[in-house]
């Protein structure tokens, strides 16, 4: 039997591979690899991605999200093999190992190019004098405290000091209760406690750890807040199970009333009201050294977000990143975040409704952002040689000068 | 037939095995030598992986590790879990193996027995993780029960100190693998004549006697292969380790399982990282080296 093909059957394919071909021809598809994604309420991400689409015929984005830690390994092999998405998700913690690998593109000229205003940006991540990151949202560590344990312990005013602290501990430490007045993670599995819970002592009186792009670990700053955890931690307030605690069980910890106080994520603010709805706690900024009464640093981790070095449509990509760091947008994402905002001018929605967003607005507002982990070179390893350090000097085994000096030692080699 | 069909014949007879074999091999190839050539082969080079271009390093990887003190901690920390964890689960296994196979215990107790023995091993590395973690955390129930029993005078920080935490992690271990060794003895026990016993019981045998000279020489077959497999897998136990205690505190639970992925995901230093896993490697291959000719010789 002969097949014959119908000449309109023709015309329709011919229509249809030339739409195509020439829809493929004028798209430009930028791929945006992050781990926001899963962390948002579904849908939302893609719906600003759908808004971008909207307001720029021509490029579409194809979102590749994960959780954070395979997201992180992608970009790394992404990085060696060059094979970088066009826009990538990226923590301050990775970008100086990503830039050494000249996989993050430089954002300077684009910013030059575009006439973009840097002064509505909340900070520019720059390594080596190239702009690579730009931090989108920013989840601030404030001192989260249990107003029902420090009303019981008679602490009235919230403490501002490190001696405040201290005092304000001991007498929210009922250890035959299972009761402490501070909770301290130093899990070498994610070593992040170093970065959060005793370098944003240093970072909250203005003090660094840093001194001339090199680490300053014997510095007294360092050297005094090693000191100031080792008193905490002799005078018994510190909840115990210090060397293997988490993050999510000082959470846990203070949830369910066996903490006073811990330094945590603004991001966790939800969940702790959804774990025990009668909590009652407040916010304040991390205490200082006496007689400091300039600016604090606010320790925070970012959502940051840059550009594939190895990217061909790199243009486009900038409009993303602009299109993200604007104003509305930048708020719209923040807002589902629960973050602060990287750009700012922009005001999230939750900080005018809520009042424990509103409060930590103030104390984001009254500070400045300080995290001196991001840029540096492999961070995760530097928090946890600092970690060992620090749990030998918790154990007895040495003199908080000298964890600081072998700590020094160890990131040297690093630098 | 002509010779050349002949030939022909016979170059396909000759061949047939090995295109059988061919689907195996090429799995076997992929999925497990590719990846190993490669590991071996980013130990030799510098800034494996993260550099397209990687200059060849020499031996200098395998230097570096090697003067590093916590490899050699990391070492001995995996003998002392393996070692510990293998004959622990040998025990255990046969104490619990002889009671499930003993006649003097009720047969309904007996089945209730056998599901209670065997539940640690129905859990993932994960949860036996997360089990323990909560039962010896400082606040925990371990704790609680020494405590009122008068045994600790105070809490003692089981994962948290240098002194106990890698005790803890053993125990954990032990906890989780005994089943193994329990259920292949059982089925060892099973299988040895009744008359061995009933002739050691006319020659007026204890009970100790027959287990010594009977049930112990004819269990050792399974006792060595299992022993020998539970060792290599034990060597590289990750997870539980990982998730209780991180390898800390300090370095007195780090193995090197946990050393290695420290280099490779904490340090991206992969290239050490690789040299690491090859002395994992060869750890292991030697000891299935020895498993193999053992399995020969029977």
């Amino acid at each position: 039997m002969m097949f014959r093909i119908q000449p309109a059957m023709l015309k329709i394919a011919a229509a249809a591979w030339l739409l195509g071909a020439t829809g493929a021809m004028a798209d430009t598809t930028l791929e945006f690899t992050q781990w926001w994604e899963p962390e948002l309420p579904a849908g939302s991400l893609r719906a600003i991605m759908n808004d971008f689409e909207a307001e720029n015929p021509g490029i579409k984005v194809t979102l590749v999200s994960g959780p954070y830690a395979t997201t992180r390994d992608q970009i790394s092999v992404g990085a060696a093999t060059g094979t970088l998405s066009d826009v990538v998700g990226l923590d301050g913690a990775w970008v100086n190992n990503l830039n050494a690998q000249n996989a993050l593109a430089d954002m300077n000229p684009m910013m030059d190019a575009s006439e973009f205003d840097q002064t509505q940006v909340a900070d520019i991540i720059k390594v080596d004098g190239k702009a690579v990151m730009f931090p989108v949202a920013s989840f601030v560590y404030p001192v989260f405290v249990n107003m029902d344990l420090a009303a019981q312990a008679g602490v009235t005013k919230l403490p501002s000091t490190r001696a405040e602290f201290l005092e304000a501990a001991k007498k929210m430490t009922h250890a035959d209760k299972n009761q402490y007045g501070w909770v301290l993670p130093l899990s070498l599995q994610t070593p992040s406690g170093v970065q959060n819970d005793l370098m944003s002592w240093v970072w909250a009186s203005g003090q660094s750890m840093m001194a001339d792009g090199k680490p300053a670990l014997e510095g007294k700053p360092v050297v005094d807040m090693l000191t100031f955890v080792k008193s905490l931690n002799d005078a018994g307030v510190i909840s115990p199970g210090i060397a293997t605690k988490t993050e999510q069980e000082k959470v846990e910890e203070f949830v369910n009333d066996r903490v006073g106080m811990m330094i945590d994520s603004l991001a966790h603010v939800n969940l702790i009201r959804k774990r025990n709805p009668k909590l009652n706690f407040d916010l304040i900024p991390v205490p200082v050294v006496e007689n400091y009464n300039g600016k604090r640093g606010l320790p925070y981790a970012s959502w940051g977000i840059g550009i594939s070095a190895a990217s061909k449509h790199q243009e486009e990509a900038w409009k993303l990143v602009q299109y993200l760091m604007s104003e509305k947008v930048n708020a719209k994402l923040v807002t589902l975040a629960n973050a602060f905002p990287g750009n700012v001018n922009a005001k999230p929605d939750f900080v005018t409704s809520d009042k424990a967003f509103a409060k930590a607005f103030e104390i984001f507002k009254t500070g400045y952002l300080a995290n001196e982990f991001t840029g540096l070179p492999v961070a995760e390893d530097l928090m946890t040689q600092f970690d060992v350090e620090a749990q030998k000097m918790l154990a007895g085994e040495q003199s908080p000068e000298e964890a600081a000096a072998n700590a020094q030692k160890g990131w040297m080699a690093k630098f | 037939m002509t010779r050349q069909k002949r030939s022909h014949h016979r170059l396909k007879r000759a061949a047939a095995p090995y295109l059988y074999l061919s689907p195996s091999l090429l799995i076997i190839g992929l999925l497990m030598l590719l990846p190993m050539v490669t590991v071996i082969g980013y130990s030799f080079q510098n800034s494996a992986v993260l550099r397209r271009d990687p200059s060849f390093a020499g031996l200098k990887h395998y230097h570096a590790i090697f003067a590093d003190p916590v490899f050699w901690a990391s070492l001995w920390h995996t003998l002392y879990f393996t070692c510990m964890s293998v004959i622990f689960h040998m025990t255990i296994g046969m104490v619990f193996a002889l009671m499930l196979n003993s006649d003097r215990i009720n047969p309904t107790l007996r089945n209730i027995l056998r599901v209670l023995y065997i539940l640690p091993w129905l859990f993932t590395a994960v949860i036996i993780a997360v089990i323990w973690r909560l039962l010896l955390e400082p606040n925990g129930v371990v704790n609680s029960v020494l405590m009122q029993m008068g045994i600790i005078g105070s809490k003692v920080e089981w994962f948290s100190s240098t002194a106990t935490a890698l005790h803890a992690v053993t125990f954990a271990n032990i906890w989780a693998g005994y089943p193994l060794f329990m259920v292949s003895l059982l089925a060892g026990l099973q299988g040895i004549p009744k008359d061995f016993y009933e002739a050691a019981d006319i020659d007026g045998a204890k009970a100790y006697q027959k287990l010594i000279f009977i049930t112990i020489p004819q269990l050792m077959p399974i006792i060595i292969s299992i022993s020998l497999l539970d060792f290599i897998w034990t060597m590289q136990v990750f997870p539980l380790i990982w998730i209780t205690t991180g390898g800390g505190p300090i370095y007195s639970t780090e193995v090197l399982s946990t050393y290695t992925y420290k280099l490779a995901f904490s340090s991206y230093n992969l290239s050490q990282a690789s040299a690491s896993a090859v002395v994992i490697l060869l750890i292991s291959l030697g000891l299935t080296l020895f498993y193999i000719r053992y399995q020969k010789a029977r």
